[in-house]
């Protein structure tokens, strides 16, 4: 026993003196040359660190948030609940640093009302390291983006879920995770990235469950009543994705090609008995942002290769397109912020998919180029703790629109209140908003950060 | 290689020039015009050393006593004294910003906007921010941008108001006071340090509306470095304290940390 607590003692004594010596060292090269802090009459604070013992037994960064959001819709929608959504959720979120990779654990726990059960869904569990100098490597569950649109994709082909957009979820959730590892390589003449998920990940887009739609085949408006299944691709290693850009910055202007090799993300056909197919799909694109007038420009364009209907006969089958974006944003004056999209999606052998089409009897419900505006407006005040944000799509030719405005409060550094609403305008039930009409409501929402 | 060592020792020439105008600074400091005044407390507040590291804490209390902290870990690097400057800005505190980044190529030419990007990394996302104006509310408290990074010398008329044994006493006043909040602004300088240690910013009804105080001074490495400082807003009730840690200087960070590699995976300087 006395030999145990000398050896304590003995360990002890030479770590402290080691602290010591290194602070010692620390301080050898500061000198105090002007202090008058007593004199100015204020006290430093310390605030509560409530997960300082967890974070300290990991030696990790544990952060997270508690949430209750509520929404309801408008109008009445004889295929969906009133409650758009309401939900308590609680994010739990684990970075851990060490010397050789960076492991990171990201879940979140939520119980809701619409669907009456509890779910957990792991958004991130990924560790990143670097095997040599030019290169860094993720592997796991992880959240990917690029390209430079605002809430417009064209070579991002990493899973969104617009359905958790359209009830009025937080932006984060706008984006799903992949399976994959990412390998990014750096040098002198260009950066590559390349993403490899082994199992498709596809989109989360409305089926009828929480978001209603209007379903061509009933001709009517959809929901709870007509769940859209489809058929998705999902053979490990077989069923695989990949996604590449080769990116470089000159002057400051983000210059960046892209390529995608998978499936079309949400369903882009139909199977011969009717069921939603997501057929193959190759992306290649490219991009520019950077400073423009007096803010930043951006241009991106993309070309799908549909290729299970290169020829475009086949109705069945989305046909090939060509895709384009042209961005503007410029602040316009304190802490306010506007911006403007202009995105076009132009059909590739129009002529066949109309003979197509009609040669089975069906309507043609879609034109050659598709049209779509963007507006965000933006405003900070009083120190960035009032957030306001308008966010609209708006396609002249269909005549209807998507608005999102939002108000979101900062209390505290702990507490946010969040009022939103997701507005959809239609002439036409069928036109791509203009369906998700009976689906407009409005959002708030209280979130404690820790 | 001979051209080389040739360059090399002319570099080391220069620095050694660098260094001797300092200590010779002293005994000139008399015939210091304004503009140089102004140009060495630039220097002396934004460009001390060839970069830099340091651990940023404000902590902000409210007319109601509300307390809100914000924390961030910076780093640094200048091209020339008071000339273009990178900056590499991690958010440590709130809990939601947690691990966001913020980084700006700093351009010294009037007229030239600098280049800032956002990284929010719950979407993976970088974001080119379009910020023209530089009077924007820094990461959500009472300092603004320029307070942060400096404001553009070119910006200010200048004048020397009054030279005691210990400090210079300097009012500036925009050139274009629509763009700005403040009608103008006195500097009182540390005489030996060129270090700004008093600055009082005056609304349009010419009352004071923000004052910043350096509290606490030190030298390390040989450079003289504010630890502690205070900014109050009478008007709004508001006061903002501010402690820098962890700092270093000529680290020697390189160019490529301030490049998209870093926003989406943080550098090792500042991981920990």
């Amino acid at each position: 026993m006395k030999i145990n607590a000398i050896l304590i003692l003995a360990i002890l004594s030479v770590t402290f003196v080691c602290v010591n010596v290194s602070q010692a060292e620390a301080k050898v090269d500061e000198q105090v040359y002007y202090d008058i802090s007593d004199q100015l009459d204020y006290e430093l604070y310390e605030d509560p660190q409530t997960l300082k013992v967890f974070e300290e037994t990991l030696d990790a960064q544990i952060n997270g948030f508690w949430e209750l959001r509520a929404g309801y819709r408008l109008q009445n929608d004889k295929n969906e609940k009133d409650m758009s959504i309401s939900e308590a959720r609680m994010q739990v979120d684990i970075f851990a640093v060490r010397d050789w990779a960076e492991f990171h654990f990201k879940g979140d726990f939520h119980g809701s009302l619409v669907d009456e059960e509890g779910h957990f869904d792991a958004r991130e569990i990924n560790m990143a390291f670097s095997p040599h100098d030019d290169l860094d490597v993720k592997i796991g569950r992880q959240v990917l983006t690029w390209g430079t649109g605002d809430l417009l994709f064209l070579n991002d082909l990493f899973p969104k879920n617009w359905k958790a957009f359209f009830i009025g979820m937080e932006q984060e959730y706008l984006k799903d995770p992949s399976d994959a590892a990412r390998f990014t390589l750096y040098n002198d003449f260009a950066n590559v990235d390349f993403v490899y998920a082994p199992q498709f990940d596809p989109s989360t887009y409305p089926t009828g469950e929480y978001v209603s739609y209007f379903n061509p085949m009933l001709g009517d408006f959809a929901g709870q009543n007509a769940i859209i299944s489809a058929d998705r691709p999902d053979r490990l290693f077989r069923d695989d994705e990949f996604s590449y850009r080769v990116y470089k910055n000159i002057n400051n202007y983000e210059i960046a090609l892209y390529g995608y090799n998978g499936y079309w993300k949400s369903p882009g056909g139909m199977n011969s008995s009717m069921t939603a197919i997501f057929p193959d799909l190759n992306v290649y694109g490219a991009s520019i942002r950077g400073k423009f007038a007096d803010g930043i420009g951006n241009l991106e364009t993309a070309f799908y290769d549909s290729a299970e209907d290169r020829t475009g006969t086949n109705p069945m089958i989305n046909n090939s397109e060509f895709r384009f974006l042209a961005g503007y944003a410029q602040e316009i004056g304190q802490d306010l912020t506007i911006s403007f999209q202009y995105y076009l999606e132009y059909m590739l052998d129009y002529d066949d998919y109309v003979a197509s089409v009609t040669g089975m009897g069906m309507p043609v419900t879609r034109e050659k180029d598709y049209h779509r505006l963007t507006c965000r407006v933006t405003k900070y005040m009083f120190y960035h703790m009032l957030k306001l944000s308008c966010f609209t799509y708006y396609s002249p030719r269909e005549e209807d629109a998507y608005i999102m405005p939002n108000i979101t409060l900062k209390a505290s550094d702990q507490v946010a209140l969040e009022l939103g609403a997701n507005i959809f305008l239609g002439e036409q039930d069928h036109t791509f908003f203009g369906q998700f009409e009976n689906n407009t409501n409005i959002y708030a929402a209280v979130r404690y950060s820790f | 290689m001979k051209v080389f060592r040739v360059m090399l020792a002319g570099i080391a020439f220069i620095g050694f020039l660098a260094v001797a105008s300092v200590f010779a600074q002293d005994a000139l400091v008399e015939q210091l015009s304004v503009e140089q005044i102004v140009n060495n407390a630039n220097a002396a507040a934004y460009y001390q050393g060839n970069d830099g590291k340091v651990r940023s804490r404000m902590v902000i209390t409210d007319n109601k006593g509300n307390k809100y902290v914000r924390e961030f870990i910076v780093l640094r690097k200048n091209y020339g004294v008071n000339g273009d400057q990178k900056y590499y800005v991690y958010f440590v505190k709130p809990a939601d910003v947690r691990r966001m980044v913020y980084m700006v190529h700093k351009k010294s030419t009037p007229g030239v906007d600098d280049d800032r990007w956002m990284y929010i990394p719950s979407l993976d996302l970088v974001h080119r921010v379009s910020a023209t104006d530089k009077r924007n509310s820094f990461v959500g408290s009472n300092f603004l941008f320029e307070d942060v990074s400096g404001r553009s010398m070119a910006d200010d008329n200048i004048e020397l108001i009054e030279t005691t044994d210990e400090n210079y006493f300097i009012k500036k006043t925009p050139k274009d006071p629509s763009i700005v909040e403040f009608n103008y602004y006195t500097m009182k300088i540390d005489k030996k340090t060129f270090m700004p240690l008093d600055i009082k910013f005056y609304d349009r009804q010419n009352e004071l509306y923000s004052h910043i105080q350096v509290a606490k001074m030190l030298t390390i490495q040989g450079y003289p470095t504010v630890v502690e400082s205070i900014v109050r807003n009478p008007k709004l009730g508001l006061q903002t304290v501010m402690t820098f840690t962890d700092i270093q200087y000529d680290i020697g960070l390189k160019d490529s940390i301030f490049a998209e590699r870093s926003l989406r995976r943080a550098p090792r300087e500042v991981r920990k």
